[in-house]
C-alpha cells in the first residue's frame, strides 16, 4: 500500500507555494486577456503571505493546508480568494485526524474540497472557470481508485485530466464572472482559474509522487 | 489612458489617504487601512451600518459615510470584492453593541467575502444580519429577481437603513426597512463608452462608436441590446419601460428619483434625462417625492446613466426625508 505520512505532506504545501509564485505573471497575463489581470497577482499575494506564515507556524500537510485556506479566506478578495479558501479548507478538515494518506484518504480530502467549491458557487462544467479542471480530474482519480490502481497511477490520472480539462476551457465562451461580458470573443483563451487549478492538481500529484517513493 | 494617476497599483490606497484628509471631520481610519468609519463610530446603542465592495464607483461606498448613513465602509480593489477580512473588520468598526446590519450588493464576490465574515463574527457572538441589494433590472428576469444585481439603489437603501438606525431602530427593524427599500427599488443603466482600470491599461470591453448599450452592469456586465444613439427622450422612454412595469409603479403611487452618471458623462446630460423622465412619471400620475441627479454611484470613468426609483410609503418617506450627513449625500430635515 502507497502511503505518505501527514508530516511529510507538508512538503506539498511549500511546493505550492513555490509553483504559484512562479507562474504569477504568466497567471496575470491570461486573466489579462479576457479578465481583470489580477489572479497571478492576487494568487502570489496569497500563497506569499501563506509562506511567511508557515515560517513562524511549521506543521504537517492539514495545518498548512489550514493556514493557507485561512490566508485566501480572509485576506484575499473578490471570488478567488474564498473558492480556494474552502478548496484548501475542506482538504485541511478531511486530513486533519489522518497519520497516513493512502489512495482512499486523499480521494476523500479531493471529493470534500470538490464538494466545498460547488457549495459557494453556481457554475457547472462547461462554464469556463476552474471546476472545468477540477471535476474531470476528480472523476479520473476516483475512477483509477475504483479500477484498483495504484496510488501512484490515480495521482497520474488526475494529472492528466486536468491538463485536459484545462485545455478544454480553451474553447468555451465564458458563462460566469467577468469574462462572460466577452461572450464569443472569450474563445480561443484558457480561462485563468481553470489554469491556476491545473497548476495546483500537478503540483499536489507531482509532490505526492515524490513522497511516495521516498 | 489619459488619467490623474502615479502608480497603478497605488490607485485605491492613494484615494483612500486623500480622503481621510479631505474628509476629516466625516470620517476617520481604522486598524485596518481598507476599512474607514464615521468619525463617531461606533455609536453605543445604535446599530452599526456596514457596506463594502469594489472600489471605483466614487462617491459610493465611502462617500456614504456619515451622521444618520453608513458607520463603516469595506474598501476593495478596482471592482473587486473585498476580502472577508475587511468586512469583518468594518462590522467590528461599527459596532455600538445593538448588532449589525450589512447593506451590501449582490455580486459574487461580496457574498461569499460576506458570508465568511459573518461566520467569524457569529462565532464571537456578534449579531449579524444582511440585505442583499438586487435592484438592477435588466441583469436578470422577472421571477428571478434574487439572481439580480445590486447598483445604484444601494444608495437608497443605505439611506433608509441608516435613517432607521439613527432613529434607534432595533437591528431587526433596520434590516425590515433596508429590505423594503430594496424591495421597493428598480435601476436599470444605459453605457455609452466603456472604462479602464488602470492596472489593465486597456478597457475590457468596448462599445462601438454611434452605439449604446442598453441594461449595462456597473462593472459594464452585458446589458439587454446594444442599440444606434438616440435622442434623451427615447433613452429615458426605454429605462420607463422596463422599471415601470416591473415593480409596477402605477398611478398615484409616490417615488423618490435617482439619476445617476456612470463617471464621465457631464451632469447637464443628466437633468435632461431627468426632465424626460419626470414627464413620463407626471403622465403616469406617478408623483416624484424627492429627486436625486448627479454622480451618486459611478464606474470609473464610463459614459452613461443609471436611472433608479423607489416606491414610497409612510415609513420609506420618513427615512429619506431623515437628516443625513455624508460626502454623497446631505439632507437637513424638510418642514
Amino acid at each position: 500500500m502507497e502511503k505518505f505520512t501527514n508530516k511529510a505532506g507538508s512538503a506539498i504545501v511549500d511546493q505550492l507555494i513555490l509553483a504559484i509564485q512562479e507562474n504569477k505573471q504568466y497567471l496575470s497575463d491570461i486573466d489579462g486577456l479576457i479578465g481583470d489581470g489580477d489572479h497571478g497577482i492576487n494568487m502570489n499575494k496569497g500563497f506569499t503571505l501563506c509562506r511567511a506564515e508557515l515560517d513562524k507556524n511549521p506543521g504537517n500537510l492539514s495545518s498548512s493546508m489550514n493556514i493557507l485556506a485561512k490566508i485566501l479566506m480572509m485576506k484575499i478578495g473578490g471570488s478567488m480568494g474564498p473558492l480556494y479558501g474552502k478548496f484548501f479548507k475542506a482538504i485541511a478538515v478531511a486530513l486533519e485526524e489522518e497519520e497516513e494518506i493512502g489512495i482512499k484518504e486523499m480521494g476523500a480530502a479531493l471529493k470534500a474540497a470538490v464538494d466545498a467549491i460547488a457549495s459557494i458557487s453556481s457554475a457547472k462544467v462547461g462554464d469556463k472557470t476552474l471546476l472545468d479542471t477540477l471535476i474531470p480530474a476528480l472523476t479520473a482519480y476516483e475512477k483509477a481508485q475504483a479500477e484498483g490502481k495504484s496510488f501512484t497511477e490515480a495521482l497520474e490520472a488526475m494529472k492528466f485530466a486536468a491538463i485536459e480539462g484545462c485545455d478544454s476551457t480553451l474553447d468555451m465562451v465564458a458563462k460566469v464572472g467577468r469574462a462572460s461580458r466577452l461572450g464569443e470573443r472569450s474563445r480561443g483563451v484558457p480561462d485563468a482559474g481553470a489554469t491556476s487549478c491545473r497548476i495546483i492538481l500537478e503540483t499536489v500529484a507531482d509532490k505526492t509522487k515524490e513522497l511516495l517513493n521516498n | 489612458m489619459r488619467k490623474f494617476i502615479n502608480d497603478p497599483s497605488l490607485v485605491v490606497d492613494e484615494m483612500l489617504e486623500a480622503f481621510l484628509i479631505a474628509h476629516s471631520d466625516l470620517v476617520s481610519a481604522t486598524d485596518n487601512e481598507r476599512v474607514i468609519k464615521y468619525k463617531k463610530a461606533p455609536i453605543e446603542g445604535k446599530v452599526g451600518i456596514v457596506t463594502g465592495g469594489g472600489s471605483g464607483h466614487k462617491p459610493a461606498f465611502v462617500g456614504y459615510l456619515g451622521r444618520n448613513m453608513v458607520d463603516a465602509v469595506a474598501c476593495g480593489e478596482l471592482f473587486s470584492s473585498p476580502p472577508a477580512q475587511m468586512f469583518y473588520d468594518a462590522a467590528k468598526a461599527a459596532n455600538g453593541g445593538k448588532g449589525i446590519a450589512i447593506l451590501y450588493g449582490n455580486y459574487a464576490g461580496d457574498n461569499m467575502n460576506v458570508s465568511m465574515a459573518m461566520e467569524e463574527l457569529r462565532d464571537e457572538g456578534l449579531e449579524v444580519k444582511t440585505v442583499v441589494a438586487n435592484d438592477d433590472v435588466p441583469s436578470a428576469p422577472k421571477g428571478e429577481e434574487s439572481r439580480r444585481r445590486g447598483v445604484a439603489g444601494e444608495i437608497l437603501m443605505w439611506k433608509v437603513g441608516g435613517a432607521k438606525a439613527a432613529m434607534g431602530g432595533s437591528l431587526d427593524e433596520v434590516i425590515a426597512a433596508a429590505q423594503k427599500a430594496i424591495d421597493n427599488t428598480r435601476s436599470m443603466g444605459v453605457g455609452l463608452s466603456p472604462c479602464t482600470i488602470p492596472e489593465v491599461g486597456h478597457p475590457n470591453f468596448t462599445i462601438a462608436e454611434g452605439k449604446m448599450e442598453i441594461g449595462i452592469g456597473h462593472h459594464g456586465e452585458p446589458g439587454i441590446n446594444v442599440v444606434d444613439l438616440e435622442p434623451a427622450a427615447k433613452v429615458a422612454q426605454r429605462m420607463c419601460d422596463v422599471i415601470i412595469p416591473d415593480l409596477p409603479f402605477t398611478s398615484g403611487d409616490e417615488v423618490a428619483v435617482l439619476i445617476s452618471g456612470l463617471g464621465s458623462t457631464p451632469v447637464i446630460e443628466l437633468y435632461i434625462l431627468f426632465n424626460d423622465v419626470q414627464r413620463i412619471l407626471k403622465e403616469k400620475g406617478i408623483k416624484i417625492h424627492i429627486s436625486y441627479v448627479g454622480n451618486y454611484f459611478t464606474s470609473l470613468e464610463m459614459a452613461g446613466a443609471t436611472l433608479t426609483l423607489m416606491k414610497l410609503d409612510e415609513e420609506l418617506k420618513t427615512c429619506i426625508d431623515f437628516e443625513c450627513d455624508s460626502v454623497g449625500i446631505t439632507q437637513f430635515q424638510r418642514t
